[in-house]
This record gives structure tokens, sequence and C-alpha cells, in this order.
């Protein structure tokens, strides 16, 4: 069985699609990459540094997948291990201190699933950065421009403003792993991908986002373009809203899902 | 009491849901439990004399209620956020009767037990979470609560204490349940930021989804001996990096080992130390 939403998780996961050095190299009119984590290493999958949005300085941190056999496996596929996460918080900090706005790409299968990993401590490096992004005291949007894999995403994704590509998918878990969960059987993920409401149409309905950015012209100039002004139009708004306001629907944002009376 | 109708099974089992009501001893015998670390029997009420842990050192798993009483002071623990109901908003599939057997089988509503007691005197928020409520699975419900109680503690300038036992986020409810870690995380943050006390003690599992959130946000973070916890879970490491797992991966010891946890601090000795870091902690007004 063919789903719609499997669909998109497989054109999501496409090679030809761009990755998130193609973004920051199309919108960004100046990229200053900047390295490691400074505590064990530099984590390949994680990309992040200093860009100039039009005329604004930003700090921007992406997950990139790679293009290349011998790059994706540099990268671990997009799988970014604590010490990326780590890096991608150091430059939060970084982008706090001068006063800078954040901008994430985020497309990732998830976190690093791996022995190094856990000794590392890859569930205390993503909750350190879900803690730390609440009360980030700049502007954040991060944009799912391809796979949004379940806490290794969310990580980069405590943001005023979250948008995904109209092809991106966001989702708890796999469907491949739902399925095998589900079913005991990982071939049904087309049908757990539709179960999952893991589209960008579906997060915007259920109000996890707040904004589908259209990609009929994916990869072409008037693409960056477009995204690229929507970015400043966005983050001019952004920097306009005192702090504390800023903060609090940052908050309310997060605490608004699920949310229940309780006395 | 009802929990002693509880055995230990296997994780997989009781998440299946496959049994609805508690075994029933046949015989006349006094009820024995096997220790599944030395083997041998032992008789349940000897058990409960030492606090559900095995003369060997092994540590059984509790549920919330068997937590809560244990730590708390007699008649000092007030429930809060009853009224909190699961929900299912994504429609999933089979949801509602995985729901309903959860409900049968720990006699909860939700994957986690909130309120406010005393330990040795000690005022505090405390949450347990329950293990045999889809294996503490956090789905909003259980988030929720937590937030209540952060954002209560918060408000009435109190410590938190968390004992956490989870599966990871609830996959049932979809990027609701993920978007807990974000919105538990922003109300210990805030705790935080108002120089308050979060102590976690980390039990018998705690992975995924609560290991990436509130269950590593304490300010000290303890573990119960031998306890399974991480991130990823073991056998999608083992199968994803064809690479043996090292001895003792993701336990307490290895935690330990690798600086994330502050103390591995056995049953017994848990009370008294919690009461000790709750009075050296203590930053209510007038205090």
């Amino acid at each position: 069985m063919k789903t719609e939403a499997y669909e998109k998780v497989r054109t999501a996961r496409s090679n030809s699609r761009p990755t998130s050095i193609d973004y920051i190299h199309h919108i960004f009119d100046v990229f200053f990459e900047m390295h490691g984590d400074r505590k064990f290493a530099d984590d390949g999958a994680v990309v992040g540094g200093i860009a100039l949005l039009n005329d604004l300085p930003v700090t921007v941190i992406s997950i990139e997948k790679g293009r290349s056999v011998k790059e994706r496996m540099a990268r671990s596929f997009g799988a970014p291990q604590p010490e990326g996460y780590r890096k991608a918080l150091r430059l939060m900090k970084q982008a706090e201190k001068f006063g800078r706005p954040v901008i994430c790409l985020i497309d990732t299968s998830g976190a690093y699933c791996g022995i190094g990993a856990e000794e590392r401590g890859q569930g205390q490096a993503i909750a350190d950065n879900l803690m730390e992004m609440m009360t980030l005291k700049t502007p954040v949007i991060s944009v799912f421009v391809g796979e949004g894999g379940s806490g290794g995403a969310l990580a980069l994704a405590v943001a005023d403003r979250v948008w995904m590509l109209e092809n991106a998918v966001y989702s708890v878990i796999s469907p491949e792993g739902c399925a095998s969960i589900l079913w005991k059987d990982s071939s049904r993920a087309s049908e757990a991908a539709e179960v999952l409401k893991l589209t960008a149409e579906d997060s915007y309905e259920n109000g996890f986002i707040e904004k589908v950015i259209s990609e009929g012209d994916i990869g072409e100039d008037s693409f960056y373009e477009r995204l690229k002004w929507e970015l400043i139009w966005e983050m001019n708004a952004l920097r306009d809203k005192p702090l504390e306001e800023l903060l609090e629907e940052r908050y309310q944002k997060f605490r608004k899902v699920g949310a229940q009376e309780t006395d | 009491m009802a929990f002693f109708n509880f055995r230990l099974q296997p994780k997989n089992e009781l998440e299946k849901g496959g049994r609805t009501s508690a075994p029933v001893q046949s015989d006349e015998s006094e009820p024995e439990k096997k220790c599944p670390n030395c083997h041998k029997d032992i008789p349940i009420s000897e058990l409960a004399g030492n606090l559900n842990v095995c003369s060997c050192g092994y540590h059984f798993r509790l549920n919330s209620r068997q937590r809560i009483g244990m730590i708390t002071d007699k008649g000092s623990f007030k429930e809060l956020f009853t009224e909190v109901d699961y929900s299912d908003p994504i429609d999933f599939p089979g949801y509602q009767d995985k729901i309903d057997s959860a409900k049968n089988l720990s006699k909860e509503k939700e994957g986690v037990v909130c309120g406010t007691a005393k330990i040795g005197g000690e005022d505090c928020c405390i949450f347990a979470m329950e293990p045999y409520f889809m294996m503490g699975s956090m789905g909003t419900a259980v988030g929720e609560k937590v937030t209540s109680l952060f954002e209560y503690a918060t408000e009435h300038r109190m410590s938190v204490v968390g004992f956490t036992v989870s599966g990871g986020a609830r996959m049932q409810e979809g990027l609701f349940s993920l978007l807990q870690m974000a919105k538990t995380s922003g109300a210990v943050k805030r705790h935080n930021d108002a120089g308050l006390f979060y102590l976690t003690v980390l039990t018998d599992p705690t992975t995924g989804g609560v290991t990436a959130s509130f269950a590593m946000e304490g300010d000290i973070i303890l573990a119960e001996p031998s306890a399974t916890v991480g991130f990823a879970g073991a056998r999608v490491i083992e199968q994803t990096t064809k690479k043996a797992l090292p001895k003792g991966f993701q336990t307490s010891e290895f935690l330990l080992k690798h600086g994330f946890v502050d103390a591995i601090v056995s049953r017994q000795r848990q009370k008294t130390l919690i009461r000790h870091l709750l009075k050296i902690h203590d930053r209510r007004e007038g205090v």
C-alpha cells in the first residue's frame, strides 16, 4: 500500500534534494564555519557558523547529511553525535552573547545511534539543548528542510518559529520503526507514515509549526530567494519584540501542546 | 496489598498489554518471587520488608505508589493533577485498547503520579513514573503532569524529587508526545532559573525521550544499582552498528563511569540521602 505520507518521506530522504549546505550557500551572503564543541570533538553532521542574512549577522546551525558517499560517511548521514548537539549549543550561547539571531536548518533521520554516542551522553546532550533553547535570549527560527527524526531533530527545534518545507517530515519515530513495533513488519512503513501524522500539513494543522514552505521551484534561485526574504521579514518581526514577550511566547508555544485543565 | 500480585515481567510483555489481569496465586503456601539475579525464591513478605530488594542486592521494580510510599513520610503525600487523563490526539489505531489494558494492569490513570509530600520532614514536590502503565512512556498526560508539577514547584518555591522509569516518548501520540520533551524541559528550566532544586533518581529502565529530557536535567542525578539507562535501545544499537556491546552497557554503573550520574544509591539509603539533600537545598523564603 502506497500512501501520500510515505511519498513525502521518500521525497524528504531523496538524494537529489538540496541539503542544508546548499541552503547556507544560497541564502546567506557570507558564511564562516566554526568547528568543534570545545569538549571532545568536531561532529561533521552539524555544520554551524556566522553568516550574513542580507546585512544582518546571524548564527546558522544545520544538520547536514552530505552528498557523495565519502561525505555522507564523514557526516554520519546527518545523524549527530552528542558533540554535534554540544557544538550547536556552544554556537547558540555565543549568538546570545553577541545578540545574533539563530537560524537552524534541520535534516536528520535522528540522533546518532551508537556505543560512543551513549558513552558520551546522547540523552544528556539533547536534554541540555531543549532546556537552554527554551530561554535563549535571542530569536530562533528553525526550518525543517528534509527529515525531522524524533529527539535528534527536536534538539534544534525549540524555536520561536518552526517552519517546514512542503515535503519535509517531522516524526516521533521513523515509519519503519513504528511499523515493526506496531505490526512486527517494517515493510508496512507506508501505512505507518500515514498513521503517524508526520507531514508538514499535519504539523501545521496541529499547530506545531507556523509555516509550510512550498517547494515547486526547489533548488532554483527563486526558491532560495523566497525563503531568504521570508527569513528576513520574520526575523525582523521577532527582533522587534521585547525579549520578555519573545521568551514567554516561546514557552507557551510548547506549553500548550497537549495541555489540560489542572486545579 | 495489591501490588504483591505483580511479578517481574519482561518489558515487552507489559508493553504488548498481553496480560490484562494480575496473576492469581493458586496454592496455599506463601507467595514467592524468583530473583532474576541470584535465582533464589524469596518469600514476598521478606521482600516487602526489605524495600523489594533481594539479599543479593537486586532491586525489583516498584510501581509508582510503592515508590512514593517507600520514600515519603507516612500520610504526607497529597496527590496533584489527578484529573489529567490520557488523550488520543492523532486517533492512533489500537491505542484505546492499549490504554484500557494499561489502566487495568497498573490501576493508574496514566504513566506518572505527582504530588507534594514530606521526606524526613522536608517538604517537596515529588513525581514517580509508573512502569506498569505502558512502561512509563511519555504522552501528553505524562508531559502535562510533569510540567504542571514543575510550575507548581516554581510558584511555591519547592524542590522537586523525581523517580524516572520510562520507555521514552509514546509513539501512539505522534509529535504530541515528542513535543512533551520540550514542554517538560521548559518547565524544568524555569524552575532551575528560579534557583530551585531538582533531584532525579533514575530507575530501571529510563530510556529514550525521557532520558533526553527531564531525567537528565536534575541538579543532582542519582541512579539505582544496575538500572538500564540510555537514549537509544541497546538492541537497536547492536543491530545498527553490528558491534558487540561492552559489558554493562547502559547500566547505572556505566553512566557513573562516563560521568552522567552523581551517585548510585541503593534503595535502603535513598530516603536518608534525599532528606539531607533537600535540607541542604531548602530555598523557601524565611527558612
